[in-house]
């Protein structure tokens, strides 16, 4: 129980001395259904409230207060991690207020957003954290009515005595149960009695999201504090000099000054720092290679061919495999940059002092925000007081720190506290972006149509690994090599929502159904084979599970009728990642001559569903995500500059582009695992396989819009 | 600088600001309603979407002394107490990821709902085609405009 720290009533009234200016605070719609009964503030429910640990509080009154440490982007957590401390003290979530917790190492593990990781980290500790509370406010109740402990039971707050008919609110309880010491050992719910988990529970933040309410980290104002503005280098070059006389002149603008290769304007207001930078003239000068995508094209070309790459997995002898094969595929598919674009740009407030450092605003890693600050400044990181706001998405970009620090550098320049506000522009030419990769796949059958050797080298411009070696097709094939290599780039990059997966899963998924089809074979049969083959007699190591694999194959080959439409062409496409299995169908059919893609299947198996109607918004926003991106968007480079710049040019999917989509969840009651990136890479290749069964086109690029054979088959795209 | 005054949730503000200052910053660093939201500054993803004489309008390109004495609606007037149908509309189908696009989506869905209380599905797309959810919350965005319009009486 190390994780569950006893924390005493002084730091709670601390937070919520901190959180008394009603910023970023969740609470229940349904608890304040009637605006007009005065509803008491989270402040004011925070002051009377008891803490039990460093999750939960409980005031005398029984309103309940649960910290949510991890930073809510849009994943639900926010919500669906309190459920859980809620289900097993169970509590009435009416009763319950969610309180966005700060940087808290003490108290917290891993306050990060990112790998669909939060779920399958914390589950364990938050189902305790509610356990333990419960089984202190039983022994309170015990004590008072005097009667064992095993003689009470709970539900929706309230203690029961069954053979005496008394009860007790946990209210009630609440002070002599803080003081209590929380119990070792802690017997948890079975799965079968959860009656909040598995229900779907409204996003606690939906009424200050639908009236305004500041939430984000562009909401946080401060007295006094300065705004800036940043404009930044091109990839791989430096700052030369630069003229700031016309920006200076800028009615608003307070200073203009450099750092690190970067121009910030600073000023009272955000409009003026936009027209200020407009005015600045800078020259700068190389530092590096200076690419554009052309570079990029031959550099790929150079890569896949070259005789240097890292083996990532070896099985049997594919130079055989080949050179006895009956038939051999080969296909090329790549990807373009992406840019992460969440629909609120980067942005970052810092206050720098002589003695301790406040910094506010949306990260993925507040951990990482405090720890790079600490080493920016040389101050320890107990100094710096880390606060989350909402993320207006992050999408994987907010896992950085730079824009941390860079408002950390101007405040201690400015001597004042500062809010950094990125433009669209800078979000899209700042950097840090899905990397560019190119892949190719071949494989050799043997007369029967069995694949029985497979070869993929993965070629990436700052991917790392682009390759994940132990997915499948591994293991179910006799001899394989896996290869990556990787060329250095001046141009930044980061994990993308379902990091290398959210493309190398349509590259792979778009080629196995072209070895199907040359095999001529069904292709969910085709991975079925496969599958049993990785069952029976597995090669090498195999870090999947077949069973859980085979299971959402199946059932998104039931509920998408597969097959069995002699109207409907049909792409199958699954993929493994992030612990979880997702398999999806896509369904074209012919109208008037045109195909038109109407529908998407997901069959997910994610283990135990927490809140429905988060998962199913995972789930939906992975599939408009995955294939918005397949679609339409692009980044390219001219001499180390994005030539698209904001939504005019660098096209995101909209309402009407969006096909029907159908989402079902594998019941097995596993220990829930991850959601937020799982549902995205298996669409691209849901999409492309059913345009080739409708059209006879491969797509093998993305964006599919901007392919030779994509203009050739007028795909209609449309909701209704 | 000049001054200006603006009729904004029923109620008139002096601001003082340069003229082509847009809306939307006036709102946010000059008077403190943040609802309204900045994403794209080209008019390109409805984040910022106000009513202007109740038309959704986005208010990131709309100088401020374009708008003389129109009335503007923000997503914290367009309530008083957060119950416009299609906020309510907006819970109960429980519509926001992130959320961050969701201010101005109810804008635009309650300025097509007064014009056009009972939209078909085609109409509803082809209306709220104008924002840009990162997200992915389409879907619902469509099934909750269509529940507002079943709660206007
Ligand atoms: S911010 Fe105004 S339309 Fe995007
Ligand atoms: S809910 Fe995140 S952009 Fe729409």
């Amino acid at each position: 129980m190390a994780n569950l720290t006893k924390t005493n009533r002084r730091d709670f009234l601390k937070i919520a001395a901190m959180a008394g200016g009603g910023l970023f605070i969740g609470f229940n719609l349904s608890s304040c259904d009637s605006p007009k009964m005065k509803v008491l503030s989270t402040a004011e429910i925070l002051s009377k409230a008891l803490g039990f640990n460093s999750y939960l509080s409980i005031s005398p009154e029984g309103h309940i207060v649960i910290y949510s440490p991890n930073p809510e982007l849009g994943q639900n957590i926010k919500t669906s991690f309190p459920m859980i401390v809620a289900e097993e003290l169970d509590a009435d979530w009416k009763d319950v207020r969610v309180v966005q917790a700060f940087l808290d190492t003490e108290n917290y593990d891993r306050q990060v957003t990112g790998g669909s990781g939060a779920m399958p980290h914390s589950w364990e500790r938050l189902r305790k954290a509610g356990a333990t509370a419960r089984h202190m406010l039983v022994a309170a109740a015990a004590a008072k009515l005097e009667v064992p402990a095993n003689s009470l039971t709970t539900e929706k707050g309230v203690i029961f005595h069954k053979d005496s008919g008394k009860k007790l609110t946990y209210g009630e309880v609440a002070t002599e149960a803080s003081l209590l010491t929380a119990p070792e050992e802690i017997t948890l719910k079975d799965i079968k009695d959860f009656k909040i988990i598995g229900t779907p529970v409204k996003n606690v933040d939906n009424q200050a999201m639908f009236t305004g309410k500041p939430l984000f980290g562009l909401d946080f104002y401060r007295e006094g504090m300065l705004h800036a503005m940043i404009q930044r280098p091109p990839f791989g070059m430096k700052l030369k000099s630069v003229n700031d006389v016309a920006a200076k002149g800028v009615k608003g603008i307070v200073d203009v000054v450099t750092f690190k290769n970067n121009v910030a304007v600073v000023g009272n207001s955000t409009w003026p720092l936009i027209q200020a930078r407009k005015l600045l003239k800078i020259e700068y000068e190389a530092d590096g290679s200076v690419e554009s995508s052309s570079d990029h094209d031959r550099i790929f070309q150079e890569l896949l061919d070259g005789k240097e790459a890292q083996v990532m997995r070896k099985d049997g002898n594919v130079d055989l495999a080949f050179k006895n094969a009956a038939q051999v595929i080969k296909s090329e598919y790549q990807c373009p940059f992406l840019s992460h674009t969440p629909m609120e740009p980067m942005n970052f407030f810092a206050d720098v002092r002589a003695d301790k450092v406040e910094l506010v605003g949306p990260t993925q890693t507040p951990d990482r925000a405090r720890s790079e600050t600490a080493e920016l400044l040389g101050i320890p990181p107990e100094n710096i007081s880390v606060e989350l706001t909402r993320l207006g998405g992050g999408f994987g970009r907010r896992l950085r720190a730079d824009f941390v620090v860079e408002a950390v550098e101007l405040s201690k320049m400015m001597k004042a506290p500062v809010k950094v506000t990125w433009s669209r522009e800078d979000d899209m030419t700042g950097g840090a972006y899905r990397p560019a990769v190119r892949y190719r796949f071949e494989a050799a059958l043997d007369e029967q149509g069995n694949m029985i050797g497979y070869k993929l080298r993965g070629a990436g411009i700052n991917a790392g690994n682009s390759t994940r070696q132990d997915n499948f097709p591994s293991g179910s094939v006799d001899n394989l090599l896996i290869e990556s290599v990787e060329h250095k780039s001046p141009i930044t990059t980061n994990p993308w929502r379902a990091p290398i997966t959210n493309f190398l899963a349509y590259a792979e998924q778009a080629f196995l159904d072209e070895v199907a089809f040359a095999a001529k074979k069904d292709p969910v049969k085709f991975r079925l084979e496969l599958l049993e083959r990785a069952k029976k007699s597995p090669v090498g190591e195999i870090k999947y599970d077949v069973d859980r694999m085979i299971g959402v194959i199946e059932l998104a080959a039931e509920k998408s009728q597969w097959g069995k439409n002699g109207n409907l062409h049909q792409g199958f496409s699954v993929y493994y990642s992030h612990r979880s299995y997702v398999a999806q169908v896509a369904d074209v059919e012919i109208n008037k001559g045109n195909p038109v893609l109407k529908k998407i299947y997901a069959v997910t198996d994610c283990g135990i569903v927490v809140n429905p109607t988060g998962a199913d918004q995972q789930v939906r926003g992975g599939i408009v995500d995955g294939m918005g991106h397949a679609m339409f968007s692009n980044l390219t480079f001219e001499n180390g500059v994005p030539k698209q710049k904001n939504f005019d040019s660098y096209r995101l999917i909209r309402m009407k582009e969006v096909p029907e989509i159908e989402v079902h969840f594998v019941q097995n009651g596993i220990d829930p695992t991850g959601l937020g990136e799982p549902a995205l890479p298996p669409t691209g290749g849901a999409i492309a396989n059913a345009i080739f069964k409708a059209t006879g086109k491969r797509l093998r690029s993305q964006p599919f819009v901007e392919q030779q054979e994509f203009s050739e088959i007028n795909l209609e795209l449309r909701m209704t | 600088m000049a001054n200006f005054n603006l009729q904004i949730n029923g109620k008139t503000h002096t601001v003082d600001v340069e003229g082509d200052t847009p809306l939307l910053w006036v709102l946010r660093d000059h008077l403190g309603l943040v609802g309204t939201k900045y994403s794209c500054g080209i008019a390109q993803c409805g984040a910022c979407m106000v009513h202007i004489n109740g038309e959704a309008v986005t208010s990131c390109m709309l100088p401020v002394s374009s708008i003389g004495s129109d009335k503007v609606t923000t997503i914290e007037g367009l309530s008083e107490e957060g119950n416009h149908p299609v906020q309510e509309a907006w819970n109960e189908v429980d519509v926001a990821q992130c959320g961050y696009c969701q201010a101005g989506q109810i804008m635009v869905a309650a300025a097509l709902l007064k014009k056009n209380p009972k939209p078909s599905t085609e109409e509803i797309e082809n209306g709220m085609n104008r924002n840009i959810c990162r997200c992915g919350t389409y879907h619902r965005i469509r099934e909750a405009v269509a529940l507002a319009s079943s709660k206007l009486k």
